[in-house]
């Protein structure tokens, strides 16, 4: 890892803390740790939200977990992209409001057109389930604030259908825009094929949308979140999204 | 009740990493004139409806769910 800059700057005494969903599809299978991470990382509040439920009134933030929902039939977020909750969450997403999408939750926010491109069958069709290196594009978006541009942070992948693409023109726009959030890189920060786990067009491990209110990746930040688990580096992500947050609502 | 029968494709851009895998595994077997495979989706739908009708809900059906434009083409045939 490279860069020293504290991942941790939220205060948890500061202000109203913003209020997380958790939404669960049948096969989610990241929700706890998503929620776990809320609760007992950020201190914030956080509920799970059943995939048929309509309403997502006063969540400041809404995580779209890893799994394999709806058994990844037809496409991978096919399905669940015409859950119950979805059309609340596009409208969450809308309204300038987060929606963070992981693994499975990335692929069903290109299912539903909050994010562009789609997810396809990894390169070498192999499921893979390893610590890769991602490099931080853009720290200046609501979940990358804390950490800096071109800061190099360790975080586990685990996806079959992780290979992102995208029509050149969108992807023109993704760049020239600074959406592309996170990319993988070897250790030191270069973007390389080697350093590429699944072919994913320019080394794209997550992007945002326009307005940076939407943010979907492959990797896991949710499991990197605690030393004792392997890497500490994702919660950056996280205390990004709750100290934009505060420092919004203050 | 008309039989709708949709096939779908890959968009010839893209690398069907499936497809690859499959040819190999025929050359490997001696199949050495097999130059690619493209794996595709084949679905059959049973539809009420007839005529135009019927034809723009077999679409919208498709663009809404059964098809991702941004990887997949599609074409259809209605028997019946």
């Amino acid at each position: 890892m490279t860069g020293s800059k504290t991942l941790e700057r939220v205060n948890v005494n500061t202000g109203k803390r913003p209020k997380f969903a958790i939404v669960r599809f049948p096969g989610s299978n990241c929700d706890q740790d998503a929620f776990h991470v809320v609760q007992d990382a950020l201190h914030c509040p956080v509920e799970y939200v059943w995939h048929q439920d309509k309403s997502l009134k006063g969540f400041d933030v809404v995580i779209v977990p890893g799994g394999f929902s709806y058994g990844d039939y037809l496409r991978c977020g096919a399905v669940a992209r015409f859950s119950n909750i979805m059309d609340a969450v596009i409208n969450h997403a809308n309204s300038g409001r987060y929606v963070f999408g992981v693994c499975n939750g990335f692929q069903i926010l290109c299912e539903a057109h909050l994010l562009p491109g789609a997810l396809v069958r990894n390169r070498d069709c192999k499921f893979l389930c390893q610590y890769v290196h991602l490099r931080v594009e853009n720290a200046g978006t609501p979940y990358s604030s804390a950490y800096s541009d071109g800061q190099v942070i360790r975080v586990p992948i685990a996806h079959g259908e992780g290979c992102y693409i995208a029509e050149p023109e969108t992807l023109r726009q993704l760049e020239a825009h600074n959406r592309v959030v996170f990319r993988y890189a070897d250790a030191r920060g270069n973007v390389t094929p080697e350093s590429n786990p699944n072919g994913s067009l320019n080394n794209i491990a997550g992007i945002a949308n326009k307005a940076y209110n939407v943010v979907g990746m492959m990797p896991h930040p949710e499991r990197a979140c605690d030393k004792m688990l392997g890497s500490k580096d994702g919660l950056g992500l996280f205390s990004s999204l709750v100290q934009t947050i505060i420092l919004k609502k203050m | 009740m008309p039989q709708v029968k949709v096939i779908v494709t890959l968009k010839p851009s893209l690398l069907d990493a499936q497809g690859r895998v499959v040819k190999d595994a025929l050359q490997n077997m001696g199949y050495s004139d097999v130059e690619q495979v493209r794996i595709g989706k084949y679905m059959e739908l049973q539809v009420e409806g007839e005529g135009a009708e019927l034809d723009a809900k077999v679409k919208e059906m498709c663009e809404r769910l059964l098809v991702n434009p941004v990887i997949e083409n599609y074409r259809y045939e209605v028997i019946g």
